[in-house]
């Protein structure tokens, strides 16, 4: 089975290979070590004129590309933990989103920054968050994260295709995750729908009249599979789940349809609560349907302990969102 | 030096685009007051012949990456007088359509962001592509001393050194940001920090466009015949307040710095005809260009694209 690992090196390579201007920056990404979770193995190998691997200095790995990209090449940006994303925040936000806007579209940024995010390997406090709601709602900033059920391959390579600045977040324990197939194995049960397009917003069903829908993305669609499936099997609950590649901006059209059916909301994220990216989606429900029963479930508001009993109670569990689950249906 | 008819055009060149400056900047400080613009904005008088020094000398086709105080730096590269004072007014027909005003401008190859320090990776990254497509372009980017404090310009002059890129960074040291004197603002010595990179450094105190034309020409045949970074320290001195009203200056320190202004060094190597006939032809292409801008229209906003 293809791993998101390997999707994500492959899309790499075949987009390298049929564009020229398309360069890698990144720290340690040089082969034989291929960067710090081996997303870009093989490349600079195979292209070593246009693989660059940088000293530590995250913002201006992410300015040289953002001026690369604006003198014609398609920089393709890898920091090396989604925790040192703080660092480049400045050319993020302040110089690579604005460009485009503040020139009055003279220019453009096509630039993809790709990051792993999260935790659940014990990495500790500043090595295991979810920083991407920091990046959310900032104008010109595309976030984009991939999930096994769509192609990752496809995802990145639409990332780069993109003529505006795209944070692409990759959560460290999708990268040896096989891909699913709906109506198969572990998703037998499950009918495929949603949206096609470069970013798709895809939606799984496990019945015809579900009870709940799930709202996720990235990692957490594993946790939230696992916990429909004993939603299913357990307590005969229908749910459907929908999964969003494209995170900021966002296009609530299949949430909403699915809720005009369940009327209840569940939000999963790994981010902290507070603020987070489930809070933005309730309001939007707010804003736009009457009558929906929602609840988040995200990190504890705390730093991300290193010791795996703490860190676990920290992170959102397929049981948490079960219970969250019955207690929305019941 | 021996003057030919060659070197007195270029003489009146430069003072045309000094005077410009001038004129532009002073005429921008009065619509500030009669409240015509709005906003903020920061003047580049007294530090005319870094400008005028340095463009006439730079690549047409060269990347310049300017700052919070880039007027100055916009008209010497060509720049339209007039789109500017209308981008500085609001209006639709500015460089950047209002959207960006007095610090966030973009025309040809000049870009500029008010961001201190940020935009040193940028343009170290435009020197990195413009280095793959062998176009013989180089970068500027402008920096003052206030911009010291700011990491990513180290990070930006160690990837530059390293990758030998065509960039030249021009540090305009001014003695001040905004408020804060120098003294208490840059520990140790401005050229070390390039040397420290390995970087060669011109440095001139000076406000004679024509020693800061001659730094700058060495400088830049350093970048392109190197293919590697250059320093180009030029230390001056700035009459008006940061922005508008920010000047804590004693009017001692003001009348003794009024002794450098580059109009006056400059402008005793033209006849007093001469000088006449450029204010004259400085003050029409001013006139007009805030005359047009103010007739202007004010942008709508757009439904962006996706």
């Amino acid at each position: 089975m293809t791993t998101v690992l390997e999707c994500l090196n492959g899309a790499l390579d075949a987009a390298m290979e049929s564009d020229p201007s398309i360069y890698l920056l990144g720290e340690d990404i040089l082969d034989p070590y291929g960067g710090a979770f081996k997303v870009t193995r093989g490349l600079s190998e195979k292209f070593p004129d246009r693989v660059l691997t940088t000293p530590i200095s995250e913002a201006a790995i992410v300015g040289i590309a953002s001026g690369m990209a604006m003198r014609g090449l398609r920089p393709v940006v890898e920091i090396m933990f989604g925790d040192f994303i703080t660092l480049c925040a400045d050319q993020l936000v302040n110089h690579t989103s604005k460009f485009r806007w503040m020139y009055n579209d003279q220019v453009r940024v096509p630039i993809v920054v790709r990051s792993p995010m999260g935790g659940r390997r014990g990495y500790g406090p500043t090595h295991s968050q979810s920083l991407e709601k920091m990046f959310m709602g900032v104008p010109g900033l595309k976030v984009v994260a991939p999930n096994t059920l769509g192609d990752p391959a496809k995802l990145l390579t639409a990332a780069i295709a993109d003529n505006d600045p795209v944070l692409f977040i990759e959560h460290k324990m999708l990268y040896n995750r096989s891909l699913q197939t709906p109506g198969v194995g572990d998703l037998i049960d499950f009918q495929l729908g949603g949206s096609g397009g470069y970013y798709p917003c895809q939606v799984l069903r496990s019945g015809a009249n579900p009870q709940a829908t799930i709202a996720c993305y990235g990692y957490n669609f594993e946790l939230v599979r696992a916990a429909a499936i004993e939603l299913l099997i357990e307590h005969e609950i229908f749910t459907e789940i929908i999964i969003f590649s494209q995170l900021s901006p966002f296009n609530l059209e299949f949430l909403f349809q699915s809720l005009l059916k369940t009327r209840n909301l569940l939000t999963v994220e790994e981010g902290t609560s507070s603020m987070g990216w489930g809070a933005e989606i309730i309001a939007r429900v707010a804003e736009n349907m009457v009558g929906i029963k929602a609840k988040r479930i995200a990190a504890l508001d705390l730093p991300i302990a290193t010791s795996k009993n703490l860190e676990e109670n920290i992170l959102p569990s397929s049981k948490d969102i079960v219970n969250a689950a019955i207690s929305l249906v019941t | 030096m021996r003057y030919n008819v060659t070197v007195m055009d270029k003489n009146i060149s430069l003072y045309k685009t000094m005077l410009l400056i001038r004129r532009f900047e002073e005429r921008v400080l009065s619509e500030f007051s009669a409240g015509k613009l709005v906003g903020t904005t920061h003047v580049y008088i007294g530090q005319e012949a870094d400008a005028a020094g340095i463009f006439s000398v730079i690549g047409s086709e060269d990347l310049i990456f300017s700052n919070h105080r880039g007027h100055g730096h916009f008209l010497a590269y060509g720049g339209d007088p007039y789109r500017l004072a209308a981008e500085l007014m609001g209006k639709a027909t500015g460089l950047v359509g209002g959207r960006g005003g007095s610090q966030h401008i973009q025309w040809r190859n000049f870009y500029s962001n008010g961001i201190q320090g940020g935009i040193t990776p940028v343009a170290t990254g435009m020197a990195l592509a413009e280095k793959i497509h062998k176009s013989g372009k180089i970068a500027l980017a402008f920096i003052g001393d206030g911009t010291l404090g700011e990491g990513a310009l180290y990070e930006s002059l160690n990837i530059a050194a390293l990758w030998k890129l065509p960039i030249l960074f021009v540090l305009e040291d001014n003695h001040y940001a905004q408020t804060t004197p120098v003294e208490k603002g840059v520990s140790g010595s401005m050229s070390a920090r390039f040397e420290a990179f390995g970087i060669r450094v011109w440095e001139r105190d000076t406000t004679d466009v024509l020693e800061i034309q001659f730094a700058t020409s060495e400088s830049i045949h350093s970048v392109h015949s190197l293919i590697e970074p250059a320093g180009l320290i030029l230390h001056t001195h700035r009459f008006s307040a940061h922005s508008k009203g920010d000047d804590l200056r004693s009017s001692e320190e003001l009348a003794r710095i009024r002794q450098f202004d580059p109009l006056l060094i400059h402008g005793a190597r033209l006849s007093t005809p001469e000088s006449i006939k450029i204010e004259s032809e400085v003050s029409a292409i001013i006139n007009d260009a805030f005359k047009r801008a103010e007739a202007d229209p004010y942008p709508e906003l757009k439904q962006e694209t996706q």
